[in-house]
């Protein structure tokens, strides 16, 4: 599927459609393997990526996820950006509350994520887009 | 776009996902799966996931959907196979899938289904005891 | 301190002159202190081995240890210090392997003395340095490596999940439970059930000296995640104090079926599979 890409160095997915959400979710697969991560945490990232990627295409008009391996020298870990130049979040811990939503969904995408991911990090602003930044680190 | 397959086993609608499903197929499976409830009359609805390797909170919130739409049409949903790792990563997302059934396999579901259906007076429906003990694969 | 071209290339042009001086005399040395754990035969290679990397290394031009050139001369290396960790020996013992090229080539420079300054002997003594620098810090890597080997296979023998009755499964946890460890043993537990095939799961801490929250948060985890997946879990062996804990830690158990001994957690579960299909139907065992 993805197999002659190198993984060494980031890969960008654009996203713009619903198919490109499946796109990410193989691609970070395939990265997070070769990250050694275990089964379990494969699940939880490749998870996690769903939930932002829809957030990116549904809120922020789509954009593009990139994905690489990092290596702090003890762990290797799979590291994520998701950006949108779309409207941005307002309130932002009303945004990472457990079921709050303003797009029908469940509202669990934001919070859950979170929950499912090492480090997260997010960048928005009214009007400034959306950057969420998403590691997991091997056990 | 790709559509998800249902088949009639007698009085059970089973659905097996095999594709990593876009949010528009979940969609459509949603819609399928209604009119097939209506059309064929059946009474349970098996959805076998046990080759899907995440549900997220859309895929979950599908199978939500169909358990609540198949009650009103007088069916009763069961979902089966959920891989352990994916089961752990439905609730560390805080993913309850309240009023869903779940079973560890389809042979277990359609018990489930027919306890079911017996317990609501249903004589139509038995597979009979010896299903249970016969599941270890 | 780097080498300088001119030093390289006489280095190079003792080392390739005297190949079986040095490889013999790096033998010699090396097998003092190891009294006979590895064979002549097999030092002889190891050294041979090493002679030809460090030769290549300083031929292509690797003024130290990091350069470019010098990659095939760390592999080398490590190689070297994983055999040695790995068969068990010290790490002295595997720094000296690499010290001994400094008295190998200390040999050839004061039989001829022509060779060499002493210029160039204190430079590929740094080189050497560096070698021994490098091989240790792999050899304490591999170490390691084996150490967190070792740790988890402990683990998996430690939490065995067992198959009580046709489709009861049951982990009996002993000992003090930290988090990774209930991890993998919730993993294997949930993972039994899919492979088993079995609807009931006991997990009895008759065994468990303490429970923090974290550890009751991975317990209760595994249960709710073990309903989503279809199947039934039962706590069983909850001794007085760890029930104080709960409570104290305010962990909510909900509806979660606790009870006091394995035994009554197989008869709770033997009975709900009776009451279950008594209701269709008379049973054999029910």
């Amino acid at each position: 599927m993805t197999s002659g890409v190198d993984l060494g160095r980031p890969q960008t997915q654009a996203v713009g459609s619903d198919e490109d959400v499946v796109r990410v979710r193989q691609l970070v697969r395939t990265v997070a393997v070769a990250a050694k991560l275990s089964l379990v945490d494969q699940t939880k990232v490749v998870t996690a990526a769903s939930e932002l990627a829809r957030n990116t295409l549904v809120y922020g008009g789509g954009g593009s996820v990139e994905v690489s391996t990092v290596d702090n020298g003890r762990k290797q870990g799979i590291k994520i950006l998701f950006a949108d130049s779309g409207p941005g979040i307002a309130d932002l811990n009303l945004a990472l509350t457990d079921g709050y939503t303003t797009g029908g969904g469940l509202g669990l995408g934001l919070s859950g994520a979170r929950r499912l991911v090492d480090e997260f990090d997010i960048q928005t602003a009214p009007g400034q887009g959306t950057r969420i930044t998403i590691t997991k680190w091997s056990r | 776009m790709e559509r998800v397959p249902i088949l009639k086993i007698g009085d059970i609608l089973l659905v097996s996902i095999q594709v990593d499903m876009s949010d528009q197929t979940a969609v459509a499976l949603q819609e399928d799966l209604a009119e097939r409830i209506v059309a064929t009359g059946c009474h349970g609805v098996i959805i076998d996931i046990t080759a899907l390797d995440i549900v997220d909170s859309f895929v979950g919130r599908m199978l939500s959907t169909i358990a609540s739409i198949s009650r009103v049409l007088d069916a009763e949903t069961v979902v089966v196979g959920m891989r352990p790792a994916v089961a752990i990563t439905l609730v560390e997302l805080g993913l309850s899938l309240n009023g869903i059934r779940t079973a560890l396999n389809v042979e277990r579901g359609m018990e489930l289904i027919a306890a079911e259906r017996a317990d609501q007076g249903d004589d139509e429906f038995d597979y009979g005891p010896d299903t249970e003990l016969t599941a270890s694969p | 301190m780097a080498l300088n071209a001119d030093e390289s290339g006489r280095l190079v042009d003792v080392l390739s002159r005297h190949v079986d001086r040095i490889t013999r005399r790096w033998a010699e040395v090396v097998a003092a202190q190891l009294r006979g754990r590895l064979s002549q035969a097999e030092l002889i290679r190891q050294g041979q081995e090493l002679h030809r990397a460090l030769l290549d290394a300083l031929g292509k031009g690797a003024v130290d240890l990091t350069s470019e050139e010098a990659t095939e001369l760390r592999a080398v290396l490590a190689e070297f210090s994983r055999g040695q960790a790995r068969q068990g020996f010290s790490a002295t013992e595997t720094a000296t392997g690499v010290f001994a090229l400094k008295d190998a080539l200390l040999t050839v420079l004061d039989s001829d003395q022509s060779e060499g300054t002493l210029r160039d002997y204190v430079g590929f003594s740094a080189l050497v340095d560096q070698m021994g620098l490098f091989t240790f810090e792999t050899y304490v890597r591999t170490r390691e490596s084996l150490i967190a080997d070792q740790a988890e296979q402990l683990l998996e023998l430690s939490t065995p999940v067992v198959k009580l009755w046709e489709g009861v499964v049951a982990v009996p946890l002993v000992g003090t439970l930290d988090s990774a460890r209930a991890q993998v043993v919730m993993e294997r537990l949930l993972q039994t059930l899919v492979d088993t095939g079995s609807p009931y799961a006991i997990i009895d801490i008759t065994g468990v000296p303490a429970v923090d929250t974290q550890v009751a948060q991975h317990i209760l985890k595994t249960v709710v995640a073990a309903r989503l997946m279809g199947a039934d879990c039962i706590i069983s062996g909850i001794r007085p104090q760890i029930a104080q804990t709960i409570v104290a830690l305010g962990i909510e158990f909900g509806d979660i079926a606790t009870k006091a001994s394995l035994a009554d957690a197989l008869r709770h579960v033997l009975r709900l599979t009776g009451v279950e299909t008594g209701r269709r139907q008379s049973r054999r065992e029910a």
